[in-house]
């Protein structure tokens, strides 16, 4: 196709240069400038990424403190440490924090920095979406932070049920609040979802081919897909919900035609799926940590994807499994049982393939691989009691009570948050160039193992022995004194174990060991690039030959020439067998992202008090959007 | 960094196409799946409350449909000025793409038009009643994805009428037009069932 | 908060434990007391065996693969396809036992379920129907003038299946009674119903289960098993009206009560006391519990709670009414002596 705007005198290609200077020009092709205005512009994934990540782990330490807090509470019968209006705020911004201010942007944290690093790319596809996603996120996290530090935290639950959360018993402008929040965090999570996919569908590296993508890459890729067609019903959900306090429909209003079990059909539609959004991440960063402690590759690739999929697609056929004690027809819900037992199949094809990987080799002890020890441990304990709670008639018995509690954590933390860690340690070396230490990262582990088991084993006794979930308090008579003050004892531990995390983390970015470019001798491309990666990833594009591209070229790296170094290009190539077939332009930095995000939460917080607020916050979002997309005229723009 | 060895060169590859070796068409595709997917939950939540209520509408009447059908009929028309534009953007003929370009616009301006009629002549208030709501819901989404999308067609035109109006413009305004088709599509179920599902 | 009233509840609270704590499987699904629970139980501790023995198997299983074996893995692409093909076959065969698990489980849970919710001719039929924070109880009767209204206590004869009918009148509550049966929401505009016999006679406490506000933690329930006579006995002295007091504190005691705001809420049948908005008082003097479980009834928690409900229950949909003490102790009086 032939091309204006090249003729251009800055087509220099970095065939035409020497290693050092070819780096050194990319770096300043691609780098961030100094100066506030232009950190806020930047369009780095990796920039982006690790702010994303700092956020998400503050998020929580905050969540985390507010459950130590319920713990202190409900240490003893009849505390009175907080009341019921303190509490129910507690728990509810607890939940709302853990899953949607952390545990899901964590793990699209994770994927913004390492998916363009695995795939062998200079940057992430869309990357000034990327920017705005991660201003989004953070503004609706400071958002609702600031509602309950005003003493208006959404005291509903992290679901929200109506019509407790409705016009006429949500109290004040908390449910508002939490409605918001959760706009927020959807569109920011919606638009990491296209890029993520976008990127790995169009920007792998060439020979790259479908059967040659990390496995966590595969879990990103599935992931953002389940994103993609989950959350909008929490959109909707939460849209419905605020147009019923607000503007006065009827949507849940059963005097009015309404009815207050599809809010719960929506929220769920979406709300299981978003439990495997937290874990299946977390399943590829196991694959990784598996395979490289294990120093084989990851048995049974095929399966291992497979799997993915199918955990992906049987998600979506589960949502009933938490409204079992609705009354809904029981055929029909025998129904769900079958589909949440079915998905033990592929959940244990992983398991397997993970044992076999380790079966037979020298594995490495090494933090990473200790956190995913005590993943398996953890999270086959709380996939079983899943497959309990999936049988409708235990469910009517252990449904709303600390038996589910013990099991979503069991299941969140073993599941997502041990693999999470065990990923902190294994690529700190690759964000900060040093390594974590493993004396602390040993105490890490056996305090968070140990604590973790002390605080929520318990809560499956105290859930059969009647204890229901979100009660501020409870009496003496109950019999439940004992096990709860375990329950805060393990808490307590379990919350030391994260502040020496957070002492590791914070010593070693300065003091720890130096770690060069691949400290594990790993075979995907990540570590193929220095520690920490240069603004440009990589400063020519690997060309990939097998799956662990590092195992394979022990040599010298093969790689493609070609792109321009002047101006910011990525390599485009086909969906299924990675065929360079374009030099697009990749967007320069811009503020314009910034704005649009601070115009878009005027109109989200806004539209709390007034609904005009969507007519008139349209304006500035339509004159950033404007900013965002209209071209500077440069190569770059005009391809 | 390790030691590399260059063993294929892709600068003669183009820096810009269209369809599918683009990645914005990709990203149009995953935000028209996203919309899909947020109206195809809408409408389930439509007939679940059809579902859930003995007698439906809970109106008086249904709506009147000539609005509606007008719309319906306008969209379809406007598939060829669309699809002229997306092919001779894809002709990189300047000159149409800027004729159909304004075309298209005026087009969204009358279906805006006719939507705001249409809200004012709805024979249902949103805060009657919850088939009040979720008609009013129902046609303020599609309404929205009518603006934005007409939104993007102005500043596209406006664009292709200034210097910029070249190269990988030509591969925007063939997003702009796919992402029309999805505004179109998606407005055949819904016209079925916001007008004739209270009909029978 | 103040804290006064606080410690005053704590102390009632101590009382209550007193009462109460020796209580055995006091609100717990592991102490089943009819048909219903104990297919429950069954379920629960079948299931609980078989997922226990796969964790076990699991963790040997990941114990063994951790035992180095074969020599330092120089070149981690080395691996020897022979083994490869065995872990094939072992994987493929532990993934269709997993299918066929989970099958067999789903069809015992399939099975329980249909048990549980096999429905048998009732004796008895009670309406509950849930409000923040309370139970409204209602005994329907064929003959209307045998229907009769109560509160956060249920009675129940003996081996006889009972229906409730469940609804509500503000927000979603869940109807819970461990050792009798799973739970069941209470929806406004929905009507469920959840069946369940008694075997023993004897005392079970219930909870609310489904978060519904501020006092979701204080919405307890408690069900009366009795023989059948004593049953038939509680029910006729239900029906019938509050009886006039004769003592003179408690018809001081009903005055005061009457020319209160207390009559706006509440209803004391066969006086002009005929709220709807709050518990019948007609027996109050009959139950066990005050405020859904929260006082053990007396006189003393009687007075606690009319002086000072939010110092007991933070939040309570019932206002804390000026009285001077005399008032507060004949009202005490009036409404224990109402059995
Ligand atoms: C990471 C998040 C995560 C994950 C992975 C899971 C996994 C599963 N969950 Fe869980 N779940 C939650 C997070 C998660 N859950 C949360 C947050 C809630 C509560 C929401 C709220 O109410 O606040 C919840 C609630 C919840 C309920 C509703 C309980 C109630 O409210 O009454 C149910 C019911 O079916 C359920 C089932 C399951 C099942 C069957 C699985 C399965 O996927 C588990 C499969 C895994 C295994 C089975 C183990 C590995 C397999 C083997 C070792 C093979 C051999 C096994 C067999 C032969 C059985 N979950
Ligand atoms: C990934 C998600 C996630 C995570 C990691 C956690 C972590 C923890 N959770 Fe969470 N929890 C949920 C998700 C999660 N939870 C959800 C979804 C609910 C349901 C909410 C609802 O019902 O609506 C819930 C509910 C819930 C309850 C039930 C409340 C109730 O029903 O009444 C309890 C009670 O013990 C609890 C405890 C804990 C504890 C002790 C931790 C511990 O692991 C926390 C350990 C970490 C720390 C303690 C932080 C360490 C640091 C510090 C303490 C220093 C503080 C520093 C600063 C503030 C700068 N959680
Ligand atoms: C605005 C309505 C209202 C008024 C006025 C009111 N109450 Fe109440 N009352 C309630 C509600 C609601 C409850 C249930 C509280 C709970 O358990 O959550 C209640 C509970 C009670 C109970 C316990 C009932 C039971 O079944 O355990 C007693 C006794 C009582 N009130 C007495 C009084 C007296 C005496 C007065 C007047 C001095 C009074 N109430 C005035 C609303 C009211
Ligand atoms: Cu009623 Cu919880
Ligand atoms: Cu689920």
């Amino acid at each position: 196709m032939s091309d204006a705007a090249v003729t251009s005198g800055r087509d220099l290609r970095d065939t035409a240069l020497p290693d050092g200077e070819l780096h050194a020009r990319l770096s300043r092709t691609w780098g961030t400038g100094k100066g506030l205005i232009a950190r806020l512009s930047t369009v780095d994934h990796k920039i982006i990424g690790r702010r994303y990540l700092i956020t998400a782990f503050v998020f929580l330490l905050l969540g985390g403190a507010l459950a130590a807090a319920m713990r202190i509470q409900l240490a003893r019968p009849g505390n009175q440490v907080l009341g019921p209006d303190a509490y129910n705020q507690l728990f509810t911004m607890h939940g709302t924090t853990m899953m949607f201010l952390f545990a899901v942007p964590v793990m699209e944290a994770v994927g913004v920095y390492l998916v363009p690093l695995m795939v062998g790319t200079r940057n992430i596809a869309f990357p000034r979406l990327n920017a705005f996603s991660y201003w989004t996120y953070l503004f609706g996290g400071i958002f609702i932070w600031t509602a309950f530090a005003l003493k208006v935290g959404p005291d509903v639950g992290w679901f929200a049920y109506v019509p407790l959360s409705g016009p006429q018993y949500g109290v004040g402008k908390r449910p508002d609040v939490w409605a918001q929040m959760i706009t927020f965090t959807e569109v920011s999570a919606l638009a990491v979802a296209v890029e993520i996919i976008v990127t790995t569908f169009k920007q792998r590296a060439p020979g790259m081919t479908l059967d040659r993508i990390p496995l966590f890459v595969w879990a990103m890729l599935v992931t953002s897909f389940a994103i993609v067609f989950s959350m909008p019903a929490i959109v909707i959900a939460s849209t419905t919900l605020i147009l019923d306090r607000l503007i006065g429909t009827h949507f849940y209003n059963a005097a009015e035609g309404g009815d207050s079990l599809l809010y719960q059909h929506l929220f769920w539609f979406f709300g299981h799926p978003e439990v495997y959004i937290i874990f299946l991440p977390a399943t590829g960063m196991v694959s990784m940590i598996v395979a490289t402690f294990a120093r084989r590759p990851a048995f049974g690739y095929i399966p291992l994807v497979l799997s993915l999929i199918a955990i992906g697609f049987l998600s979506f056929g589960l949502w009933v499994h938490h409204m079992f004690a609705t009354g809904l027809p029981q055929l029909g819900m025998s129904f769900f049982t079958a589909n949440s037992m079915l998905i033990a199949i592929p959940n244990g094809v992983q398991i397997f393939c993970w044992i076999a990987t380790l079966w037979g080799g020298r594995p490495v002890f090494r933090t990473p691989l200790l956190f995913v020890l005590g993943f398996f441990f953890i999270f086959v304990i709380g996939g079983l009691s899943g497959i309990m709670l999936a049988s409708v008639p235990i469910d009517l018995q252990v449904h709303d009570t600390y038996f589910v509690v013990a099991h979503f954590h069991y299941v969140l933390i073993g599941g997502a948050v041990f693999p999470l860690l065990g990923a902190v340690y294994y690529w700190f070396p690759k964000l900060t160039g040093r390594m974590m230490s493993e004396a602390m990262g040993r105490w890490n582990f056996w305090l968070a193992f140990v604590g973790f088991n002390l605080a929520f084993f318990p809560m499956h006794i105290l859930g059969l022995q009647g204890m229901p979930r979100r009660v501020y308090t409870y009496g003496p008579e109950m019999g439940w004194a004992n096990l709860n003050l375990l329950a805060t004892v393990g808490a307590v531990i379990l919350a030391l174990s994260f502040l020496l995390f957070v002492w590791n983390v914070f010593s070693s970015v300065r003091g720890g060991a130096i770690a060069g470019d691949n400290p594990w001798d790993a075979g995907t491309l990540e570590w193929a690039t220095a520690s920490p990666p240069p603004p440009q990833n990589f400063d020519r594009i690997p060309l990939v030959t097998s799956r662990e591209p590092l195992w394979a070229e022990r040599g010298a790296m093969p790689v493609v020439g070609g792109l321009t170094v002047d101006d910011r290009q990525v390599l485009v190539t086909t969906v299924t067998d990675a065929r360079a077939e374009l030099r697009e332009s990749s967007p320069e930095p811009s503020i314009w992202p910034f704005l649009a995000s601070v115009a878009l939460t005027v109109l989200f917080v806004g539209s709390i008090f007034t609904p005009w607020a969507v007519v008139w916050g349209a304006v500035p979002v339509g004159v950033a959007l404007l900013g965002w997309f209209w071209p500077k005229g440069d190569v770059e723009d005009e391809g | 960094m390790r030691r590399q060895r260059i063993v294929e060169d892709v600068s003669a590859l183009p820096t810009y196409a269209f369809g599918t070796t683009m990645t914005t068409w990709w990203g149009t595709l995953g935000f028209c799946v996203i919309e899909g997917m947020g109206f195809a939950l809408a409408i389930a939540a439509y007939l679940y409350l059809v579902h859930v209520n003995p007698q439906w509408p809970l109106a008086d009447a249904p709506p009147n449909h000539w609005p509606g059908t007008a719309v319906l009929v306008i969209l379809l028309a406007s598939l060829w000025p669309n699809w002229k534009a997306e092919h001779d953007a894809k002709e990189e003929n300047l000159p149409a793409v800027r004729r159909w370009l304004v075309i298209m616009s005026a087009i969204g301006f009358v279906l805006i038009a006719i939507r705001f009629y249409e809200f004012t002549q709805l024979k249902v208030r949103w805060d009657q009643n919850a088939y009040g709501s979720a008609t009013w819901f129902l046609l303020a989404l599609h309404a929205t994805h009518i603006i934005t999308d007409l939104a993007d067609t102005v500043v596209l035109t406006a664009l292709m009428f200034t210097r910029h109006g070249r190269g990988k413009r030509f591969a925007d305004v063939e997003d702009n037009a796919f992402y029309w088709y999805f505004v179109v599509g998606s407005w055949v179920p819904m016209y079925l069932l916001i007008y004739w599902v209270p009909r029978w | 908060m103040t804290g006064r009233p606080h410690a005053r509840a704590a102390l009632a609270v101590l009382a209550f434990a007193a009462i109460l704590g020796g209580c055995q499987g006091w609100q717990s699904a592991l102490d089943p007391q009819g048909p219903q629970a104990r297919e429950l139980a069954w379920l629960f501790w079948m299931f609980l065996a078989v997922l226990t023995a796969i964790f076990v198997a699991v963790m040997i299983a990941l114990a063994l693969a951790l035992i180095p074996r074969g020599p330092p893995r120089d070149d981690p692409l080395a691996v020897d396809p022979r083994s490869e093909r065995r872990k094939n076959f072992v994987v493929a065969g532990l993934a269709v036992a997993t299918g066929v698990t989970v099958l067999v489980l789903t069809g015992f849970s399939y099975v329980s379920q249909r048990n549980l919710f096999r429905v048998e001719e009732e004796a008895v039929i009670v309406r509950v129907t849930g409000h923040q924070w309370w139970w409204e109880v209602r005994y329907e009767e064929p003959d209307a003038s045998r229907t009769f209204t109560t509160a956060n206590e249920i009675h129940v004869p003996v081996g006889k299946p009972v229906k409730v009918k469940l609804n509500s009148a503000d927000v979603i509550h869940s109807f819970w009674l461990p050792n009798l049966m799973g739970k069941m929401d209470l929806i406004p505009g929905q009507e469920n119903d959840i069946r369940f016999v008694a075997e023993r006679p004897g005392l079970y406490r219930g909870q609310c289960a489904e978060f519904c506000g501020l006092q979701h933690a204080r919405m307890g329930l408690l069900v009366v098993a009795e023989e059948e006579g004593a049953f038939n006995r509680w029910r006729d002295a239900q029906i019938a009206p509050a009886e006039t007091p004769t003592e003179p504190e408690r018809i001081t005691g009903q005055q005061a009560f009457l020319s209160r705001p207390c009559v706006m809420c509440h209803t004391v049948r066969g006086t002009g006391a005929g709220g709807k908005v709050a518990p019948d008082l007609t027996h109050i003097g009959s139950r066990r519990h005050l405020a859904a479980s929260t006082l053990p009834m007396s006189r003393g928690n009687l007075a606690a709670w009319i002086v000072d409900p939010h110092g007991i229950k933070p939040g309570v949909n019932m206002p804390t009414i000026k009285l001077d003490p005399d008032d507060i102790n004949a009202i005490a009086a009036y409404l224990e002596g109402l059995k």
